[in-house]
């Protein structure tokens, strides 16, 4: 391919960059959220993503047949998102309070825990999608209406092709981000969300109950992740009970690239992340005359978490560790 | 009947022993202060009383009830405001956002607003940094909103623990004013201080902790004149 070629095809990359960027974020959110009022990397966190996937994909399965393809869409949304919020909110109750009821000091113990909880998810998700459809591979829809490119009808500028579906991620991922920015810096449960996080105990001296605050920190974080899993589905159509692993560790490095426990930092290090996984696939097989192909691309996130953890384990936007007391 | 009655508390971190049976009385509208050297044990009698920590054995007693087994986020609600040790303050959230957070069990929008404003005329100081974020401000600063935040809760009894430790002489002068003014406007006060002279300069009556245990009480006046009291506590003259 001549550079012009190359240069040709950049527009197109970013915008896809784009999209897988906004879904890293909105997954991002869950972990840096998380990890900011417990310190805890919850690690089932990509599961409560695939569930959304799965749980938006029943949606479609028993309605999507039955009307305009995108009420049934708009749904899914919220059926996802209460699945994984509910989903969320269960693992913190039933796995993590206990653990810190018992008040251990080892950060290794809710640390596995998570891991197992993961583990236990995707295999539950596999069982039930088994005996329930007898399916492994599940296929979000495809409808003419969905895949219509918006670009084409304004003479598609740039060569940019994007479907309805790559529009709905935008515009719902950044009015998700809207939302929660408000929630978190305008709202009283807001307030109590960052006091919990800047100081457990002596939010408790102002009459905040951690356990309340530390579930709904995972119910929102959930819901988050559920439409983030619908969004996906959209994208990618091919969703199993294992799919959440991979977007899902993708996103925890896009929340230690922005400075786990920073939020703004999680949705910047999504977009980052989004983007070069793309450029990479798209443009590594150039770069490198052909030594490694796009299938390195999948590395290049975890390449990024050696170096982050190596020159800034703070990550880009993190506070230093010793403001935090 | 007195306001809070703690009976006989025994509390531990851990297997350490910090409170080997505190009993002390603060009744309605008096300044009680609780004196002594480093880890006597006297920010443990306080987070005892407001439930950050729990005593193994013992009671507290408000308004006639038990409340050693409640968790803290009860406590606050029932009347009683903590001014923790090193102020606490949340450092990234705003002044205003930090006062706010103190009257975190109050739905009345207005009246949030309204204690916001008391805090202000309290603490002039405050209302210029009203945007500013809780962990750039000075010291005696973070004192005053630490104090502000307890108050926006509208307490009874205010537990204080050592509100002038770092301060420049001209501002614990300062604090011990504003606590004399909360006193007279109706706050009954439990005052941990390192500095007893001034202290027991305010209060009403004084005890005094020793690793764990009450060594002395009394009156203020009287506390401050004994000569063991003066040799330990007030530089010996």
């Amino acid at each position: 391919m001549s550079l012009t070629d190359l240069l040709s095809i950049l527009p197109q990359t970013l915008l896809q960059g784009l999209l897988l960027g906004f879904v890293y974020a909105m997954v991002a959110l869950g972990y840096t959220m998380v990890y900011g009022v417990l310190g805890l990397i919850n690690f089932a966190h990509s599961e409560i993503f695939m569930i959304g996937a799965v749980a938006g994909l029943e949606v479609f399965r028993y309605l999507g047949k039955s009307g305009n393809p995108f009420v049934i869409l708009l749904l899914a949304f919220v059926v996802a998102a209460v699945v994984s919020g509910i989903v969320a909110m269960l693992i913190e109750r039933l796995a993590y309070r206990p653990l810190r009821r018992r008040g251990g000091k080892n950060v290794l113990v809710p640390l596995i825990t998570a891991i197992g909880v993961s583990f236990l998810l995707q295999d539950l998700v596999r069982a039930i999608e088994a005996l329930w459809h007898n399916e492994f591979n599940m296929q979000y829809p495809s409808y003419d209406s969905f895949n219509y490119d918006i670009f084409s009808a304004i003479g598609s500028p740039l060569g940019l092709i994007l479907a309805r579906t790559g529009l709905i991620v935008i515009v719902v991922s950044i009015v998700m981000l809207l939302a929660l920015n408000y929630l978190v810096n305008r709202t009283k449960l807001g307030k109590a969300i960052r006091a919990v996080a800047q100081d457990m105990s002596t939010a408790g001296l102002m009459g905040i109950n951690a356990d309340t605050i530390i579930s709904r920190t995972f119910l929102i974080g959930g819901a988050l992740a559920g439409i983030a899993g619908v969004l996906f589905g959209l994208i990618y159509t091919n969703i199993t009970p294992y799919s959440g692993f991979q977007p899902g560790i993708k996103a925890f490095t896009a929340a230690v690239l922005g400075g786990i426990g920073n939020i703004p930092g999680a949705v910047v290090g999504g977009l980052v992340l989004g983007e070069l996984e793309t450029l990479g696939g798209t443009y590594l097989g150039f770069l490198t005359r052909g030594n490694f192909g796009s299938e390195y691309a999948q590395v290049l996130a975890f390449l990024i978490l050696i170096l982050i953890l190596l020159f800034r384990p703070q990550g880009l936007f993190g506070q230093n560790v010793s403001e935090k007391v | 009947m007195s306001l809070l009655e703690v009976k006989n508390i025994q509390t531990y971190y851990g297997q350490i022993q910090a409170l080997k049976g505190v009993s002390l009385e603060v009744n309605e509208g008096e300044i009680v202060t609780l004196i002594g050297s480093n880890g006597a044990g006297k920010s443990t009698t306080l987070r005892t009383i407001s439930g950050m920590n729990k005593p193994r054995r013992g009671e507290v007693i408000y308004q006639g009830k038990p409340i050693h087994r409640l968790p803290a986020d009860q406590i606050v609600g029932l009347g009683i405001g903590h001014v923790p040790e090193g102020r606490r303050i949340f450092p990234r959230l705003t002044v205003e956002e930090n006062l706010e957070i103190g009257a975190y069990l109050i739905n009345d929008n207005k009246l949030v607003q309204e204690r916001k404003e008391r805090a202000f005329t309290l603490f002039p100081r405050l209302a210029e940094r009203r945007t500013q974020k809780g962990g750039t401000l000075s010291g005696g600063e973070q004192q005053m909103l630490a104090i502000g935040r307890a108050l926006m809760q509208d307490p009874k009894l205010l537990l204080m623990d050592e509100p002038s430790m770092g301060l420049a002489p001209v501002l614990v002068d300062f604090i011990f004013e504003i606590i004399q003014r909360l006193n007279k406007e109706g706050k009954t006060i439990l005052l941990v201080e390192q500095n007893a002279r001034l202290a027991l300069e305010i209060a009403s009556r004084g005890y005094v902790l020793q690793t764990g245990k009450l060594t002395l009480q009394g009156p203020a006046t009287e506390l401050a004149a004994r000569p063991e009291i003066q040799e330990a506590y007030l530089g010996g003259h």
